[in-house]
């Protein structure tokens, strides 16, 4: 659906590309064999190297390239046999080095594309830029003592991927599904955690405005949003904002901006005018990075099946939609959890437990899927007695109920409250020969065309048999006996 | 006893071997004669009681039988080292009293063959000097005076405190660094003998960077065999620095007395400089003519883009350092100068801490980064720099070795050349070419000038091929016959 921002001199649009800085899931940071791990103790992960000390130098990290090699993979990107390290030039306490190290322009990996999805069914393509790979700067805390600012370096030299996508996006829906498709894509492939929240996934924003098939306008910067729905609220604003701005006669001014996340708004940080001259020039420390065909083609043989891949797997395996395949993909634990529970049973089926029952009440409880109390096995071998008529759809919503509070097995559930099916044919007459007995004006009324009464009688032979009788043969004998 | 500080240090291996001294008495004696040399200046820090324990335990070695490569040769090393627990200044107020937790991996290399460290060796201000004179801890001065005149001297720079305490007797062997002949023209301006190995044969590792693409450390001592067994120790391949280079370090003595026969030494046209001293014009031929009547071939080469050697070094040393000095900024260590406000600090740290060149070289490096000028400077610089390497390859293909004068004048006085730092920077003109090239270098002393200054002449070599430089360096050696010492430091009998 195009999203149209309405203004007075008429219809809107907004283009919107995003800078993701994805932490690279390692043991060491980029340059030195300090620990990136987060949440450690304030300097408590940091090497001579990290802290900008007389003499240090840095080593690349082979694990860190290995990553970005494997993410440009799954970003459909093209490899750089060569790339360049470049040092940017800027003071600030947190950046002990005076510059940080990255890549400007040689980076590891070059054009790519991934897909979107989006919640009317449909699928965009989103040009990939670039990617590559950087140092991350320490943290200044500001809020430690009134007058001064203190340090922590446990990031600094954290290893960093820049994925650059094209002005591709042009809505926020579309940005929050390529943000979401991004840490897709990085999860699955074990190359960042994808946690927003830790910091170990951080964007910026870039948002401009321009009537329909105009040129481009002038862009700004929303520096460091942290959330999906921030990079959507963000958006919304940012593109108001513009759209206001040329309406009444002023002009946009390429400037980086901040997020407002308690306001919702976005204010500028420093114009263009302010910009650092950040004096790029290669890392004389480091040598041109190469990577040979060899080193990518092995990479390439440990790639994972992506959630795209899956996505389509489970469109034609399953016969499932768009949306629901693009629902269960959306997470590696949950495509995981997905496929262990549909072995050997009705996928369909499972996958309908999973995102309605399920993932309904984990979202209620406020837990995700790895803390779930039904495991995946679990939930498979309710589909199961759903499949075997061992219970209906009605008794396994009681039966599911039961295991997400208790962690039982259905089966153990099913066999103490004696929720098996009734599918003994005689019992069920028996109840059916009852009913029919007890509504002898119902059962005139019935047979003088009333058809509609048919589904009393299935009701009241259901509720006479605690909801158990079969409702199949249930139909079955009724339609039998009132024929009689 | 004849003076122990007048061995050299094969010698002086060989009398602790034989047990004819202790380290203990080797070590005393240097550093009785540091003491009585402290006016010269040679040292920021001395570690004179830490070189006597090391000393004991050098002879212990010794009478156990287990001694090391180098074991109690005492040593000065340039104060641009870091070495753990000891301060390391880098000739700079803004690093004063730091104290590394990491040894470089060149020290580390000679520690751990037994040399001795006397004390950390004064320098210009984070190597950037031809003079020793930018040094925040005052001036060194070159142990030789000219005849009849009682000026004080410079001993060259940017390494004058490890040339000058060679020189004087004071240590057998010093560490130094060269980024655009920090090594060589000091070394020819004290009388002895120094070498820059190819860029990447010593790791830089815990070396404090004037500008890192330049920088390598190399050896002093008295004559060619004592270089080369420095240089065996400190040579290597270290996985901590990414330029070093992974090949094996040869035996340099090996091949010493191979002489020159069947060599072929180029001499370059464009180093006959205009301006340059008659006397080191008449030492270069001298010079030529020792290794033809020694058996080599001499062939006229042309380097075509040597004079934009200078311009072109001018522009990517300071880039370099500029970045580089950048983490002097007062937060983590060394000087801080506490001001109103973060920038306020920044300005104020740094304009107390650093010297008026370093300022300077700053300054030129953030300049010709600057957008808008980076195509100009930084950039242009670095095709020329491939242009100048090209000159080296393309001579290498007609000669083994090239022999050139290394510094255009004998040592200056102190004060003198300092009118504009251009005419500073010209001092380095004929060992800048082979430093932006990569190329391996030395300097040797060959004679005296009229009035009583060593000359030296400077060898340049193939990548990776200093076993060459180093025969013919010794084949120069046996030929000059130069004996000659500073004046203050006669020979004892």
């Amino acid at each position: 659906m195009t999203y149209i921002l309405k203004g007075e001199t008429g219809d809107w649009e907004t283009v919107i590309g995003l800078e993701v800085h994805a932490q690279v899931l390692t043991k060491s940071k980029l340059f030195s064999g300090a620990s990136a791990d987060f949440g450690a103790a304030p300097n408590s992960q940091v090497s001579p190297i990290d802290a900008g000390m007389p003499g240090m130098l840095p080593v690349i990290n082979k694990e860190c390239v290995t990553k970005a090699v494997l993410t440009g993979l799954g970003l459909n990107a093209v490899i750089n046999n060569v790339s360049v390290f470049e040092r940017k030039n800027y003071f600030y306490p947190d950046l002990p080095q005076g510059y940080q190290i990255s890549q400007y322009q040689h980076p590891i990996v070059g054009n790519g594309e991934i897909e979107i999805d989006l919640a009317d069914g449909t699928v965009k393509v989103i040009g990939i830029e670039r990617l590559h790979l950087e140092q991350d700067a320490g943290k200044s805390l500001h809020d430690q003592h009134p007058q001064k600012s203190y340090v922590d370096l446990n990031r600094s030299g954290n290893p960093l991927m820049e994925i650059v996508s094209k002005p591709d996006m042009r809505s926020p829906e579309e940005a929050g599904a390529y943000v979401t498709k991004l840490r897709a894509i990085v999860r699955y492939l074990g190359t960042c955690d994808g946690n927003m929240d830790e910091g170990s996934m951080r964007c910026d924003v870039n948002v401009s405005v321009r009537k329909f098939g105009a040129e481009l306008g002038t862009r700004c910067e929303i520096k460091n949003v942290n959330s999906v729905r921030f990079v959507q609220q963000a958006i919304e604003y940012e593109a108001r904002r513009q759209i206001e701005v040329i309406e009444s006669g002023g002009k946009i001014v390429q400037e980086t901006r901040l997020f407002d996340t308690k306001q919702g708004t976005t204010r500028s940080m420093r114009s263009k005018e302010d910009a650092h001259d950040y004096r790029y020039f290669p890392d004389p420390d480091l040598l041109p990075l190469t990577v040979a065909n060899d080193f990518i083609d092995d990479i390439r043989k440990t790639m994972p099946e992506l959630p795209d891949a899956k996505k389509h797997r489970f469109i034609k395996d399953f016969g499932m939609s768009v949306q629901d395949a693009s629902v269960l993909v959306q997470e590696k634990d949950r495509a995981e959890y997905f496929e262990k529970a549909a072995e050997g049973r009705d996928a369909k089926l499972v996958a309908n437990w999973l995102t309605t029952e399920l993932l309904g009440a984990l979202n209620k409880g406020e837990k995700t899927l790895r803390e779930s109390p039904v495991k995946a096995s679990q939930l498979g071998a309710l589909v199961g007695l759903i499949s075997d008529n061992t219970i209906s759809g009605r008794i396994a919503k009681e039966v599911f109920a039961e295991m997400f509070v208790s962690g039982k097995d259905p089966g153990v559930i099913v066999e103490e409250k004696g929720l098996k099916q009734v599918t003994d044919t005689g019992a069920i007459e028996k109840i059916v020969a009852e009913v029919v007995a007890e509504n002898p004006d119902k059962v005139a009324e019935y047979k003088g065309g009333k058809d509609k009464l048919f589904g009393f009688f299935v009701g009241s032979v259901l509720k006479k048999s605690g909801g158990k009788a079969n409702p199949g043969i249930v139909n079955d004998l009724l339609k039998k006996k009132l024929e009689e | 006893m004849t003076n122990l500080t007048n061995h050299t240090i094969a010698s002086a291996l060989a009398g602790l071997k034989k047990k004819e001294f202790t380290a203990v008495e080797l070590v005393d004696a240097h550093i009785k004669a540091s003491e009585a040399a402290r006016h010269l200046n040679c040292y920021i820090t001395e570690t004179f009681d830490t070189a006597r324990e090391q000393a004991k335990a050098a002879d212990e070695r010794y009478a156990k039988g287990v001694a090391l490569p180098l074991d109690g040769i005492p040593i000065a090393m340039k104060d641009l080292f870091c070495t753990e627990g000891v301060q390391t200044t880098a000739a700079s107020r803004i690093l004063e009293g730091f104290k590394p937790p990491y040894e470089s991996t060149v020290s580390g290399n000679l520690k751990k063959d037994g040399t001795i460290t006397l004390g950390k060796a004064n320098l210009d201000e984070f190597a950037m000097g031809s003079s020793n004179t930018t040094s925040g801890y005052g001036n060194v001065i070159n142990p030789w005076k000219r005849k009849g005149d009682n000026k004080d001297l410079v001993p060259g720079g940017s390494s004058g405190g490890s040339a000058a305490a060679v020189s004087a007797r004071i240590a057998m062997g010093a560490t130094g660094t060269d980024t655009g002949g920090s090594i060589r023209q000091p070394a020819a301006f004290c009388g002895i003998t120094g070498i820059k190995p190819t860029y990447g044969r010593c790791s830089r590792f815990g070396i404090v960077a004037f500008a890192s693409s330049l920088d390598q450390a190399g050896p002093f001592a008295r004559n060619t065999e004592d270089c080369a067994l420095l240089l065996k120790s400190m040579a290597g391949w270290d996985p901590k620095d990414s330029t070093s280079v992974n090949r094996p370090v040869p035996d340099y003595t090996a091949q010493l007395k191979a002489g020159v026969k069947g060599l072929k030494v180029g001499v370059p046209k464009e180093y006959r400089i205009d301006g340059t001293n008659p006397e080191i014009l008449e030492m270069w031929d001298k010079g030529v003519q020792m290794l033809k009547d020694a058996g080599a071939e001499i062939v006229s080469v042309s380097l075509p883009h040597t004079a934009y050697a200078l311009q072109t070094y001018y522009v990517i040393a300071p880039a370099e350092c500029s970045s580089n000095l950048a983490r002097y900024d007062g937060v983590r260590f060394g000087k801080r100068v506490e001001g109103d406000n973060l920038i306020d600090t920044y300005e104020k740290t740094r304009a107390a801490g650093f010297g008026k060149e370093v300022r300077r070289r700053i300054l030129i490096g953030t300049y010709v980064l600057s957008a808008g000028y980076y195509d100009a400077y930084y950039n242009k610089a670095r095709k020329v720099r491939k242009l100048i390497w090209q000159d080296f390859v393309n001579a290498y293909q007609k000669c083994d070795v090239l022999l050139t004068p290394t510094a255009p004048t004998p040592a200056f006085a102190i004060g003198e050349n300092t009118q504009d730092p251009v005419t500073m920077y010209l001092n380095d003109i004929f060992t800048i070419p082979a430093s932006m090239a990569g190329m391996p270098g030395m300097s040797i002393p060959v004679g005296l000038s009229a009035d009583g200054l060593p000359l030296g002449l400077q060898l340049l070599g193939k990548p990776f091929d200093e076993e060459t430089m180093f025969r013919v360096s010794q084949t120069l050696e046996d030929a000059a016959q130069f004996t000659a010492v500073p004046s203050n430091f006669v020979k004892a009998a």
